[in-house]
Order: structure tokens, then C-alpha cells, then sequence
């Protein structure tokens, strides 16, 4: 079975944001990138789908030369190959999907992860791009999977519960924290994958639908008080609750 | 005939979900503004509220309904909503930033050669075009954005746009299509109850718990507060790194980003992705021992003492309250 795994290259979850001089995008100094966290669980559910089925696992990635350190932490975690489909602009999820769908039909693979959201953009939509773009099933925020012979049964996590998907291959599979554990590189896989050549390609043309016209801060939420530092204060506290915040 | 415009509406079990009159609220403002004819579509089987939509203002309804389309279908409802759309003309489609909203919006995009929005806080029209707001790196950062696309979907963030009720009650216009073979290729089979009983992504009040209860055994705690305030539990990511609490719980960057009208941080530091996930509720409450937490830099009211001491005492002063 070939497998494909889309991953992005993000800032650290950690990292403050900072908005750049083009008042369009972060300032990009001093930030650190890492591979988005939810692509980590995509990446172990793929390596955990071969090590079942066996086959092939292919982590593509959409963007510049930064991206190849998150493809090949893939990489050390244990998949086969690596794809940069190389571009300097940025990108809307729409144009990105269209790069790693056109990519992913030529490789003619059979099922595709990707995390439910990239924590930059927080779109949570390319999975389900792809799969569209593609023809394929999908299922989204996944933290439970099972595949036999053609059949796909997908719990996916929803407000108040989980909701049992039925589907069947080809199928693109979006993943959510809870699905497993993303294993360690080790350090005979960090080496195996510094050997292992990117190939790179120029992604797909395609416009962006989505026209960013600002970015901007969002209101800084003024320091409240501390009201006290004992049980004492709970009294007051309920007070505030109901005459100021008419929440009580 | 001017363009259209839906809201697309969600049920579950039958039942309108409350989300669905956010949309409602947003299709009419927008239809006003951009001069389009408003409809609302639902897709179900038994729909037993519909009759609550008649207070907003629009009157066209239609419900796609077949016995297998109670529970959601990825395939079976973005085939729908894209073939009607089609059919009528629509140039903007809304939906809700559920689960279901944001599964299904996307795929409905594809179909339909259409951009989308998502998760969108704030919607202003200019120039006959819509800008919309949406938080970005958790809410750390906003970007105002619009689509360049001729169709349009947007997704709107549940519990920001309150819906309103212009207190006249309009005719309901309701068309009721019996769906005949529906694509089932996805399907839900099955709904899988969560213990809690109210989920943080849609409460109104969220009272959370972190490192600070220094253990799963304490979280009864946060519990008992949240059962007398009618809230939802959530957890620090701490807290359920340590497997102290179920994922579903976790506010913050990986996990779930709320805006209620009130969040009680229990014994919560306030990491600076915690902070990213909940610092846009309306007021905030922090309870925590150390005084220069950095949870205290968001809180509208603070006690920096000890949880142990403080929650039962909160959680009887509320009950006297109430």
C-alpha cells in the first residue's frame, strides 16, 4: 500500500507572535519552526498502517528549502520518502491542496494523513480539500482507526462525543491528539534519514482563493485584580460574578 | 431576482442545534447588507423544531430528508448542499464552525469551485464585499481576510454571533425534499456519548483544572464547581499530558480554543498556549497560589491562593447564591 503523509512546517507552539512590517504575515525572526504537532500523530498512524499492510510511507511537504527539517524529521521517524514541492509564496489551503493532491495522484497512493489542523492558520480544512480534489473518502479529526481489506471505520472526536465513521479506501484520514502516540526518532533512524535524498519538485501552479488583507493583534485584555488570597475573598468574588460580569 | 445566500442549519437528533440560529442571525444581516435573498437548508430526518425559525426575519426553508440522513454523512450531505446550490444560484453559503461545519464546508467548497473562511469571529461588509475576521495561531494573532472567489463560504465561530429574534414572527416557507437515494459512500454509524456532560466546546461557562490540583483524585474539585455553575470541565494541557483528564478536555493551542461567557482557571499557570486558547472569554477567574502566575495578566478577577482552600468555598457560596 502507498501512503502519503502532508506535513507542514510551523512555529513552535510556544513561540510569541510578533506581526511583520508587511502587516500580512509574522515576523519570522528568532522563531523557531517545528513540525506541525498534529502531523506528528499522521506521521506514526502511517508508519503504523505499513508496518500492517506494508507498502511505502511518502511525507510530502508544500513550501521553501525550511520545510526539508520537518520532512526529514519524518523521515527519521521511519518513512521511506521524502517530497518537497517547492514554493517561495505563500500559500492559501486551497492552493496548497491542489499542489499535494496533484503530487499524490501521480505517486498513486491508496490513503493519505495529515493532521486535523496546522497551528499556524488553524484552517483545518486541507484534508478534506484533498480528499475532494482527489475523489476520495475522508474522515476528519480521527482518534481511533481501523482498515480491513477495503473497509474504513474512523472514530472521530465531535462536540459531546465521538461519532463512528463507516468509509472505504481510497481515503484521506485527518488526525487528532488521542489517536496514538508518535514514536521517538531513534538515533539509527536520525542517521538513515541525513543519508536520504529530498527529492524536490516545483509544486503546481494555482491562485490563492483567499486574499489576506491584514494581520493584526488581537485586543490585549486588561489585568484584572486580585481580590485576595484566602477563602475570604470568595464572598466578594461571587458578588463581582453576579453585579459586574452578570454571569450569577 | 437578486443572488442567494444560505444558511446551512444543523440538527442533532432530530432537533435544531443552537448554532443554527447563530447562522440564521448572520444569513439575515448579511442578506441585508449585500441585497441577496436569504433561505435556510437542513438536512435530517424528523426535524422537530423547525417552527422555532420564525422570528429572524427569513422565511424560505428547505429540508433534504431520508431516514439515513439523520446522522451526518460527509458524502451524502457536501452532494446535497452543493447540487442545491448549484440549482438556485448562490452566491454565498454560511455554516457553523462545528464539527460537522468544519468537515463538511471544505468538501462543499471543492464541489462548487469556491473559496472558504473559517472559523470567522467578526463579518463586516465593504464595498459589497465581505471581510471577515479570523484568529490565527490560536488566537494569538487576528487576520482580516476576504475570498476572491465568485462563490463563498464562510464559517462562523460558534457562540459569537448571538442570535437575535426580531420579535416579529415571519410565515415559514418550508419545503420538504425527500432525498431518494442518498450518496452514503461516508457515513456516521454510530454516536459514542462522552462521561461529561457538557462539552467545552460548546459551554457557556468552562471551569478548568491544571498542575495545580496536583493529581486526578483532586479534579472532583473543579467538578463540583462546574456542576453548581451548569459548566463544562476543562483541563490544562498538563493536566492531560499527565493523564489526569481525557483530551476533549484540553483548552489551549493543541487542543480546544473557547471563547464562554465566563473561565475559571484552577490552579492553572497560564502557558502561553493556554493563554492562546481561552484569553478571548468574556471574564476570566484565576485561582492559584503563586500571585505572578502569567494567568493573572488575563483575569478580570483573581484570588492567588490555594485551590484546596478556595474551591469548596466557591462552590457553597454559589450554591447559597443560586
Amino acid at each position: 500500500m502507498k501512503i502519503a503523509v502532508c506535513v507542514s512546517h510551523v512555529p513552535d507552539t510556544a513561540t510569541k507572535i510578533k506581526i511583520g512590517q508587511d502587516e500580512k504575515t509574522i515576523d519570522s525572526a528568532g522563531v523557531t519552526y517545528i513540525i506541525n504537532p498534529y502531523d506528528e500523530f499522521a506521521v506514526e498512524e502511517a508508519l503504523k498502517t505499513k508496518e500492517k499492510f506494508g507498502g511505502e510511507v511518502i511525507v510530502l511537504s508544500v513550501g521553501n528549502d525550511a520545510n526539508k527539517e520537518t520532512i526529514r524529521k519524518a523521515l527519521a521517524m521511519g518513512a521511506d520518502q521524502g517530497i518537497l514541492l517547492k514554493d517561495n509564496n505563500s500559500r492559501d489551503s486551497f492552493s496548497v491542496a491542489k499542489a499535494l493532491a496533484e503530487e499524490i495522484k501521480n505517486l498513486n497512493c491508496e490513503i493519505v494523513f495529515t493532521g486535523k489542523q496546522s497551528v499556524d492558520y488553524d484552517n483545518s480544512i486541507t484534508g478534506q480539500l484533498i480528499a475532494e480534489l482527489l475523489g476520495f473518502n475522508c474522515a476528519t479529526v480521527v482518534v481511533d482507526l481501523k482498515i480491513e481489506n477495503n473497509k474504513v471505520i474512523a472514530e472521530r472526536e465531535i462536540e459531546g462525543g465521538k461519532e463512528v465513521v463507516e468509509t472505504e479506501l481510497p481515503v484521506v484520514i485527518t488526525c487528532q491528539k488521542g489517536l496514538n502516540e508518535p514514536r521517538y526518532a531513534s538515533l539509527k533512524g536520525i542517521m538513515a534519514a541525513k543519508k536520504k535524498v529530498i527529492e524536490e519538485k516545483p509544486a503546481a501552479c494555482s491562485e490563492n482563493l483567499v486574499e489576506i488583507i491584514k494581520m493584526k493583534k488581537p485586543q490585549e485584555k486588561q489585568p484584572g485584580r486580585i481580590i485576595g488570597t484566602d477563602s475570604s475573598a470568595v464572598p466578594e468574588l461571587v458578588r463581582l460574578l453576579h453585579e459586574e460580569a452578570k454571569i450569577l | 431576482m437578486s443572488d442567494k445566500i444560505i444558511g446551512v442549519l444543523e440538527q442533532r437528533d432530530g432537533k435544531l442545534k443552537k448554532v443554527s440560529f447563530e447562522v440564521v442571525n448572520v444569513v439575515s444581516k448579511l442578506s441585508q447588507e449585500l441585497n441577496l435573498d436569504a433561505e435556510l437548508l437542513v438536512i435530517g430526518n424528523e426535524i422537530e423544531n423547525l417552527h422555532e425559525l420564525s422570528g429572524y426575519g427569513i422565511s424560505r426553508v428547505t429540508h433534504f430528508k431520508n431516514e439515513n440522513l439523520n446522522f451526518y454523512s460527509t458524502s451524502g450531505y457536501s452532494q446535497i448542499i452543493a447540487d442545491y446550490s448549484k440549482e438556485i444560484g448562490s452566491k454565498y453559503l454560511i455554516f457553523s464552525n462545528t464539527s460537522l461545519g468544519k468537515d463538511l464546508a471544505p468538501v462543499v467548497s471543492i464541489k462548487l469551485n469556491a473559496g472558504c473562511l473559517i472559523d470567522c469571529i467578526n463579518l463586516i461588509t465593504d464595498s459589497e464585499e465581505v471581510v471577515a475576521t479570523r484568529p490565527v495561531y490560536a488566537g494569538k494573532a487576528l487576520v482580516d481576510a476576504k475570498l476572491k472567489s465568485e462563490i463563498k463560504i464562510i464559517t462562523i465561530r460558534p457562540n459569537v454571533f448571538k442570535p437575535k429574534s426580531n420579535g416579529q414572527l415571519t410565515k415559514l416557507n418550508v419545503t420538504v425534499k425527500d432525498v431518494t437515494s442518498p450518496n452514503l459512500k461516508s457515513k456516521v454509524v454510530e454516536f459514542k456519548k462522552s462521561e461529561g456532560k457538557l462539552d467545552v466546546a460548546e459551554a457557556d461557562i468552562i471551569v478548568s483544572g491544571g498542575r495545580g490540583l496536583k493529581g486526578p483524585e483532586n479534579f472532583y474539585l473543579v467538578e463540583n464547581l462546574a456542576d453548581v455553575l451548569g459548566a463544562a470541565v476543562g483541563a490544562s494541557r498538563a493536566a492531560v499530558d499527565a493523564g489526569w483528564r481525557p483530551h476533549r478536555e484540553q483548552v489551549g493551542q493543541t487542543g480546544k480554543t473557547v471563547t464562554p461567557s465566563l473561565y475559571v482557571a484552577c490552579g492553572i499557570s497560564g502557558a502561553i498556549q493556554h493563554l492562546a486558547g481561552m484569553s478571548s472569554s468574556k471574564y476570566i477567574v484565576a485561582i492559584n497560589k503563586d500571585k505572578d502566575a502569567p494567568i493573572f495578566s488575563v483575569a478580570d478577577y483573581g484570588i492567588a491562593g490555594d485551590v484546596f482552600e478556595i474551591l469548596p468555598a466557591l462552590t457553597e457560596e454559589i450554591k447559597k447564591y443560586k
